[in-house]
């Protein structure tokens, strides 16, 4: 799994350079910690050879691996109003925006409160809970892209909700990447503490602003206290030449809730990388997501719920729509651990293809070493189904219009389930603006 | 209990005390309840009120904690016994709910239930052919289709030919206690009308049937010798089949009224 | 609150029948054995020993260089655990016949006649199982093979390959690794270079084959590997149902077997392949026992060709095969139905893979694991469909059983879908027996082991009722004895 080092040279000097300027001020545990996960990232370096490697089977990373992306080193320019109205906005949502993955206070919203701020904020404060939780729900020993962001850790959102407590209002952390001079790469960073019983809606978008190619490495951290309930939305609307690798833990402690919905519209390679891990009895996840790919994107979907106590639920609901030459994965395993009985847990993920040309490979699979559970999945793949499609024109509707009923439909099975209205209204027009692209010649 | 009906005033089953739980969840509070060779008794009672663990208790179903109280089935103590053996005995289980078996055909599986009973009863297996007229027979009778008994046990069966199914098993076992849980819910008039007369069939000095039910529709059909009624685990009233007509008429409210009151009405 | 206190009797019964596995018993029979070890000697000597043409014996040497020349040693992504095998440590020849092969069954040793008989296959004419040719296989050598002139009279070539290779050489050269090629996998490639024997199949066109065919395999010589390599051509029109068997006696150790089985449908051919694996699972501490690695193939090569298999897998230390189906005829038809059971220190790791090539293909997988004692089971499939499979459709269902808590089941489709007019769907469940299902048996009176029984022999019915039915008989039967001690 390693290759030439020449390819890491560019990551080494941006560290020197960041740990020299950006990071100097940081606390001592924070500079151990980025040196121990740069020192994991050269040893295991980018994991471009895929004999064997099932986490990496369908996604070829050669092209992020070879790619030469420098660390901006500050915030680029990026116009509010376009903002604004590019991407899922409310003004009733409380909002952190981070330009190349450092805070904005321009583009943020006032009066967010103590519950959300900016990491590099915190840690210069006193560091809790940072200190407590920051990187201790991800693995950076055997994952190139953890440990490059581990690296590299200095800002992006802290979520602190206080035990009982609960944000009024959405929070909506918007990662953009400006236009730069050249391929850059950043490295948003989210750590999400739900103390118990607190409640809390969340939503991610990540955004490119930039022309051409940049790389956006993410690592999202989430712990729910016991009985907390956690409402999370993740909006990947990243630039069509863009690569997104974004990976996100999640720990749930006794009778817990994380709901959590996955937009992500294609880029040239997008990767979400999700695990719940349910580690206390009564807590449950419910994990949503839709992926739409055109032209020649790739986006993979991989997805892992781990139950690791009795009585625990978990339901993942996944579909694709997939157009043009486009490559879709989904992949990932509920895993029961020994002893974790009553587990109930549900898989799917359907796929809808419209071209000759797109491929998608689902590999839901099951890893189960308890046996008084309740486990199952389901996969489905085909095209718009021309019964439906001939139904709909008896009853007076062009083909067009069928069509893109019947997409949208396959959507919306999706898409209802967002809560949060303006969203739900957003993601909804971005789908129908998208239909063009998965099947040309579609007026949406 | 005054005597009514056909009592040959043997205790088929006497149940003293009984309180029953589940998971933590005390359900059966102190139920009474003797049942005599010959007879037909109801138990009516509103949703919640302990019906159905009245005649899982009985059956043995395992996570239902019998935590006081004795139960005794022609004089033997019934709570000792597993399930089958409870079955062997003589105890039959009409469930509300019957549970689908992938897989497996109702002839063979009736036929290995069959083949355990008569060896408990010290009877030599029948043969294939009398097994499979015997089926027959009674398949038609109860109007389910002869294709039924090759299918798997309740699987895709309707709710009308699950409760049907469940009076099949009841005539080929032939047991000696009918226990119907809820065998009239979700019946049309006719699948009722069915039902009813496989039942009263049934009926005989040397059996006994112990009827649960929500609705008094199927006492229209078949005539219970005892009606009583089930409220909050304990039977707080009993009487003749009248009872349970004003019970339809007055509704469960009133019964708890009337006992809250103190009106209790001695039977 | 308190939990209540129970006065009922628990609803249980706990019984731990003991069963010894009932195939174990050894032949003394004195093998005519080559080293151990393997060589290009080895090779050579192997295909000296049958008179092999030189065409076959180069097939050999090349597979051999190529298996030597492999960076990586067998395939580990599986989710079964060995400890690495000595190759150099295995008996590669051993054949029961110190001289010639006998012409006929008067002259092959008694005891070998006995063991078969012992293993419930007759090999003498008139006590031959009605219905069924018999090729039987002991130590990878092919001993007597029944049934013949009603073969015959139809046309059918139903021999060991050995014998294949002098009767009908340009069938063997034309089909031999036309399906599974030498380079396709560690143990292929290894099986290619040293295969002793094995059984050939031919059905001429529009033969229906009156009889099942069927292979019954013994291992029988401590540290023996077997490697039979079997072929099967259903010609255009024609209709074969084969059948096999195995079974191994106990010993301490561990054995190889690495078989290979290639077969072939013509246009509107139809091939029935069902196993019965019974190899010896080990002990219960999990000592001994075979290592089932085996390559098969079908390749529904013409239109509206059929491949179909079953299996049902009981046996063996560890089970890795995955019998599949290239559906490269115009509407084709693959199917896998299996039922994997593991117990004790069982590892299985099977399934099967369906690559659609030609139009209007049709696949159906269904595959019931039942996991108990400490095994561990892993369904693993590939369902792919290239872009020229327009209208290809896939049907898979994947269940497993769970029996205790100290087992394992794993569910691992691969699904990969290139042309947007196949349709696809894969369903799977994980669960143990249920609670409400045996008091549903128990209430009329059936012992809440026989429930049990009932319960999983109906788990696995949409697969057995595929078999032939004295094997779905014995398959059932084969079921209970393996899990004897897990159940009740």
């Amino acid at each position: 799994m390693t290759q030439a080092p020449t390819k890491h040279d560019r990551y080494l000097a941006d560290f020197e350079g960041f740990e020299r300027d950006v990071a100097a001020r940081g606390p001592e545990w924070l500079h151990e910690l980025r040196q121990r996960a740069l020192a994991r990232f050269t040893e295991v370096g980018f994991p471009t050879a895929r004999r064997g490697n099932e986490r990496w089977k369908y996604t070829n990373i050669n092209p992020i691996a070879e790619g030469t992306f420098s660390y901006p080193f500050a915030a680029g320019e990026v116009d509010g109003e376009r903002l604004h109205t590019s991407i899922p906005w409310s003004d009733d949502w409380s909002r952190l925006v981070f330009v190349n993955g450092l805070h904005s206070a321009a583009l943020s919203s006032v009066g967010v409160g103590a519950d959300a701020r900016s990491l590099a904020e915190a840690l210069r404060a006193d560091g809790q809970p940072a200190r407590e939780h920051l990187g201790r729900y991800v693995t950076i020993e055997d994952d190139a892209f953890a440990a490059l962001n581990t690296a590299f850790v200095h800002d992006g959102a802290l979520v602190h909700v206080p035990k009982n407590g609960s944000l009024d209002r959405p929070l909506h952390l918007v990662y953009v990447t400006a236009a730069g001079a050249g391929p850059t790469v950043s490295y948003p960073r989210t750590l999400v503490v739900a103390e118990s019983h607190s409640r809390l809606t969340l939503i991610e978008t990540y955004a490119g602003f930039g022309e051409g190619r940049y790389f956006t490495d993410a690592v999202t951290e989430i712990v729910l206290g016991e009985g907390a309930q956690v409402q999370h939305y993740r909006v990947l609307m990243e630039e069509p030449d863009a690569f997104h690798v974004g990976i996100t833990r999640v720990h749930l402690e006794r009778d817990s809730t994380f709901t959590s919905t996955l937009f992500a519209r294609g880029c040239a390679i997008g990767r979400n990388d999700l695990l719940a891990t349910l580690d206390a009895p009564g807590s449950s996840c419910f994990l949503r997501g839709l992926y739409l790919t055109s032209g020649s994107q790739h986006v993979d979907n991989y997805v892992n719920i781990d139950h690791t106590q009795p009585h625990t639920t978990s339901r993942l609901y996944y579909k694709g729509i997939l157009g043009g030459k486009s490559h879709a994965v989904f992949g990932g395993t509920v895993f029961v651990r020994p002893g974790a009985v009553k587990a109930d847990a549900r898989q799917e993920d359907k796929n809808l293809l419209l071209s000759d040309e797109a491929e998608v490979d689902s590999k839901p699979s099951l890893e189960i070493y308890a046996d008084d559970v309740l486990c199952g999945h389901g996969a489905t793949a085909g095209t718009v189904a021309d019964d439906a499609l001939f139904y709909m024109r008896t009853r007076g509707l062009d083909l067009n219009t069928a069509m893109v009923h019947l997409i949208k439909g396959f959507a919306s099975e999706v898409l209802d389930k967002v809560e949060v209205e303006p969203l739900r209204l957003s993601l909804d027009r971005l789908t129908t603006a998208s239909l063009p692209e998965l099947q040309p010649g579609l007026v949406s | 209990m005054t005597s009514r009906g056909a009592n040959h005033n043997r205790p088929l089953l006497e149940v003293r005390d009984l309180h029953v739980s589940v998971g933590s969840v005390e359900i059966l509070k102190g139920l009474n309840l003797t049942v005599n060779l010959g007879e037909v008794h109801a138990v009516m009672g509103p949703n919640g009120s302990g019906k159905s663990t009245l005649t899982n208790a009985l059956a043995g179903k395992p996570e239902y904690a019998v935590t006081e109280g004795k139960v005794l089935y022609r004089g033997k103590n019934l709570l000792e016994m597993l399930p089958e053996e409870r079955a062997r005995e003589g105890l039959f289980l009409a469930f509300q709910y019957p549970v689908e078996l992938p897989g497996i055909r109702v002839r063979e599986f009736l036929r290995t239930a069959l083949d355990a009973l008569r060896e408990h009863r010290g009877l030599d297996k029948g043969s294939l052919r009398e097994f499979n007229k015997l089926l027959q027979e009674k398949a038609k009778e109860l109007g389910l289709d002869e294709e039924l008994v090759k299918r798997s046990v309740n699987e895709g069966f309707s709710g009308g030919e699950k409760k049907r199914h469940e009076i099949l098993q009841m005539a080929v076992l032939d047991p000696e206690l009918a226990l119907l849980d809820e065998t009239d819910s979700g019946l049309d008039i006719d699948a009722l009308k069915v039902v009813a007369d496989a039942v009263n069939k049934f009926r005989k000095p040397d059996k006994a049937i112990l009827l649960v039910t929500h609705y008094q529709r199927i006492l229209n059909y078949v005539t219970p010798d005892f009606v009583h009624v089930l409220i909050d685990g304990r039977i707080v009233r009993s009487g003749g089949r009248d009872l349970a007509l004003e019970l339809e008429a007055k509704g469960y409210e009133w019964i708890r009224d009337a006992v809250e009151s103190g009106r209790e009405i001695s039977v | 609150m308190v939990a209540p206190k129970v006065i009922s009797r628990k609803a249980t019964t706990s019984k731990d029948l003991e069963k010894e596995y009932k195939w174990g018993f050894v032949t003394p029979i004195e093998p005519d054995l080559a080293p151990k070890g393997l060589n290009e000697d080895i090779v050579r000597l192997i295909s000296r020993k049958k008179n092999e043409p030189e065409w076959l014996l180069e097939w050999r040497l090349k597979a051999y260089r190529y298996w030597t020349s492999l960076k990586y040693g067998e395939p580990r992504w599986a989710k079964v655990s060995f400890p690495p095998i000595d190759y150099q440590d295995i008996y590669y020849y051993s054949s029961p016949f110190k001289e010639k092969r006998p012409e006929s069954l008067d002259e092959v040793d008694p005891e070998l006649v006995e063991a078969f008989r012992k293993l419930g296959i007759p090999l003498e004419e008139q006590k031959k199982l009605t219905g069924v040719a018999v090729d039987a296989v002991f130590d990878s050598v092919s001993v007597a093979t029944t049934l013949q002139k009603t073969l015959e009279e139809h046309g059918i070539i139903f021999c060991s390959v050995s014998e294949a290779v002098e009767k009908c050489p340009e069938l063997v050269r034309k089909y031999l690794g036309s399906v599974v090629p030498y380079t396709d996998n560690f143990f292929a490639s290894l099986n290619s270079a040293v295969f002793s024997d094995g059984t050939f199949a031919y059905v001429p066109p529009g033969v229906r084959c009156p009889v099942e065919l069927m292979t019954y395999f013994r291992i029988n010589t401590e540290g023996s590997g077997q490697f039979e390599r079997t072929l099967i051509i259903a010609d255009k029109g024609s209709y074969v149902s084969y059948l096999e068997g195995c079974t191994a006696p106990m010993r301490k150790t561990h054995q190889l077997h690495a078989a290979v089985v290639e077969l072939i449908a013509l246009d509107d051919a139809e091939i029935k392949y069902s196993t019965l694996q019974n190899w010896y699972p080990g002990d219960k501490e999990g000592r001994g026992g075979v290592y089932n690695f085996v390559t098969k193939r079908g390749k529904a090569a013409g239109r509206n060709s059929k491949v179909s298999w079953t299996q049902v897998e009981t046996g063996s230390a560890i089970t890795w095969k995955y019998p599949s189906v290239i559906l490269q005829g115009d509407n084709s038809v693959g199917e896998f139905y299996s039922v994997a059971l593991v117990n004790n220190h069982q590892q299985a790791d099977t399934g099967t893979k369906m690559i659609h090539l030609g139009k209007n293909t049709r696949s159906t997988i269904i595959a019931k694991g039942i996991s108990a004692g400490q095994g561990s089971n892993t369904y693993r499939g590939l369902v792919k469909i290239m872009p020229s499979a327009a209208n290809a459709r896939n049907f898979t269902r994947c269940d497993s059983l769970l029996i205790g808590d100290k087992c394992a089941a794993h569910t691992v489709p691969y699904i990969e879908v290139r042309n947007p007019t196949a349709r696809m769907e894969h369903e799977a469940t994980t669960s143990k027996v249920s609670d409400d299902q045996l008091f549903y048996l128990r209430q009329r009176g059936i012992t809440e082991e026989q429930a049990q029984y009932m319960i999983i022999n109906g788990f696995c019915r949409g697969v057995f009722q595929e078999l032939p039915f004295e094997f779905a008989m014995e398959a059932s039967q084969l079921l209970k004895v393996s899990l004897e001690g897990a159940v009740g």
